[in-house]
């Protein structure tokens, strides 16, 4: 019971958005969260044939994807885990080989470095052992409500 | 050089006094088949009606959506057992149309395609590469059974490979080609990247495409041959029912095997020659499938000149279509069937738009498509699971590669009436 609230905790909603590789696409969608009052802590664009997938961790997530959908763009949440890392060498590793050796295989990852110190946002195949796993070796999961 | 020269030249009443025989024949024929059977009893017609060739304006038409509702064998004349070869072509839809031979008509089929290698120049002595796809696409196997009645050395090396190909051409003291005009441009742009200029290649025969008289000129300098048109389609057993002579301004059909008719493809009317219009052709030789009035959905017009060669009526390089058929890479392409695999595939919305362009002298078809928001899970490889789906299943029935572009939603044109859905870039381009 208690590990499944505690994944339910640490899921954080990222929004994925689905956009042509084309110019402009990128300014619309930071434009549309502008207009929504949005604050966007972290992204990355992922590349395929003629297309990509926009995703965003933000503030206020009903909000950026209510937007985003009003303005035409076809959007979804995922979840992700956010990893508090020790902003020094071998942070990354430490992190990694918690779920490498756990068997879990992280599908995507991106970092960025907030005003707390440095994020790592990671989506993994079986999201509840990956926070059971990190919260038990130590690490430091971001809150969904918080996401600072 | 003439291969039957006494059917090759008939003309006046001794060719229209076999073709009104040869029609009778096809009628009843084609009354085995129930489609026309009913078609007959409807219009009232039947083979006795016909006393001059100009009684064939009494048959209605046949469409290539008429095909559609016999498949697979629903327009065989015979029984089965006498059907020898099967060849599929496209559809208007997923099913393709699906044509069959009997022994007879490989044997009239070769004899068309003998008369046209002959009426080039080529002899026994010439050795032929067919460079085109073997298989249910009839320009293969049809031209290399007219090559080997010639007696000809035949090599049956098919598309693809291009460098092996140019070796064979050297090594093996190739004279004929026989490919679609694009790939023979491909190949003269490899032929030039190794360095040669295929010394012993003399003549080429092109066709399954449209290609414009720049391009013949292209052609002719990069390979060194004179170039040939070909023209034909699988309803009319394939390449070879028309095909240049020596003095390559216009195709000669083959009269004594088909009626050709000019019609206004709008009200159905009857043109007379030099004007321009839907090609209508009766095969008048066919046993396992013979078709009355088949529309053939091609733009061109019956020649007035006599032509110097002594063969009989030739109609003109072909100008475009009637219908929206596009040709990609030899292979024709209804939007229809486009539209087809489109539909069932749930993921994808339904609009659609299809660029078609010329890039390397290989024509290319990209076809845009929404994802419907509902199948959109913000993964990435989800995206492209669809993307392959797509490409995979209009390969299956279009045989032809495309390029998917997953498009945002609501992004494609929507029309109000009449959908252009078609952009086909290639005009001159080769």
């Amino acid at each position: 019971m208690t590990e499944n609230s505690d994944s339910c905790k640490y899921v954080i909603r990222q929004i994925s958005v689905f956009s042509e590789n084309k110019p402009g696409r990128l300014s619309a969608i930071a434009k549309g969260l502008e207009e929504a009052d949005v604050n966007i802590y972290a992204f990355s664009i992922a590349e395929s044939k003629g297309f990509g997938v926009v995703r965003l961790i933000v503030d206020k997530s009903t909000a950026a994807l209510k937007k985003l959908a009003d303005i035409g763009f076809m959007v979804s949440y995922t979840d992700v885990i956010g990893i508090k890392m020790e902003d020094r060498p071998g942070g990354l590793y430490e992190t990694a080989s918690i779920l490498g050796d756990a068997g879990i295989n992280i599908e995507y990852a991106y970092a960025y470095s907030g005003r707390n110190g440095a994020v790592l946002i990671i989506r993994v195949d079986d999201v509840t052992s990956a926070v059971k796993k990190l919260l038990a070796a130590g690490k430091e999961l971001i809150k969904a409500e918080e996401c600072l | 050089m003439f291969w039957n020269k006494e059917m090759e030249t008939l003309k006046g009443d001794a060719l229209e006094s076999l073709q009104l025989k040869r029609l009778k024949w096809t009628i009843r024929q084609a009354e085995n088949i129930p489609f026309y059977k009913k078609m007959l009893n409807e219009s009232g017609v039947d083979a006795d009606g016909i006393r001059k060739i100009s009684d064939i304006q009494k048959l209605p038409f046949t469409r290539k959506t008429d095909l559609r509702t016999g498949y697979p064998f629903g327009f065989f004349a015979v029984p089965k057992k006498q059907v020898v070869r099967i060849h599929t072509t496209s559809g208007t839809t997923g099913k393709p149309t699906v044509v069959g031979y009997t022994r007879k008509d490989l044997d009239n089929w070769s004899e068309l395609i003998a008369r046209n290698m002959t009426m080039t120049g080529l002899t026994d002595e010439d050795t032929f590469q067919n460079a085109v796809n073997y298989g249910l696409f009839t320009g293969g196997l049809g031209f290399h059974y007219g090559a080997e009645k010639i007696g000809m050395t035949v090599v049956p090396s098919g598309t693809g490979n291009t460098k092996r190909q140019i070796e064979m051409i050297n090594d093996f003291g190739v004279t004929a080609l026989h490919a679609t005009p694009s790939y023979a441009m491909h190949l003269a742009e490899v032929a030039e990247s190794m360095g040669t200029d295929l010394p012993t290649l003399k003549t080429g025969l092109f066709g399954a495409e449209p290609w414009s008289d720049n391009m013949r000129k292209a052609l002719e300098e990069r390979l060194g041959v004179r170039a040939f048109d070909s023209y034909g389609m699988s309803e009319m057993y394939g390449p070879g029912a028309a095909f240049e002579c020596e003095e390559r301004n216009g195709l000669h059909f083959w009269h004594d095997s088909y009626i050709v008719e000019i019609i206004d493809p709008k009200t159905g009317e009857v043109l007379e020659p030099g004007n321009k219009g839907e090609l209508v052709v009766t095969p008048i030789v066919k046993e396992a499938m013979p078709l009355l009035r088949y529309r053939t959905g091609d733009i061109t017009m019956i020649l007035e000149d006599e032509c110097p060669c002594g063969r009989g009526a030739k109609i003109a390089r072909l100008t475009g279509r009637s219908d929206d058929m596009l040709v990609i890479r030899g292979i024709n392409v209804f939007p229809s069937q486009i539209e087809d695999v489109l539909k069932s595939i749930p993921e994808v919305g339904d609009q659609f738009m299809v660029y078609v362009d010329r890039v390397n002298h290989l024509d290319e078809m990209k076809i845009e498509v929404e994802i419907k928001k509902e199948f959109f899970s913000g993964e990435l490889r989800d995206l492209e699971r669809i993307q392959r789906k797509i490409q995979e299943q209009l390969k299956a029935i279009l045989q032809v590669r495309t390029e998917i572009a997953l498009v945002e939603p609501e992004s494609l044109p929507r029309f109000e009436g009449k959908a252009k859905r078609v952009v086909d870039k290639r005009g001159d381009k080769f």
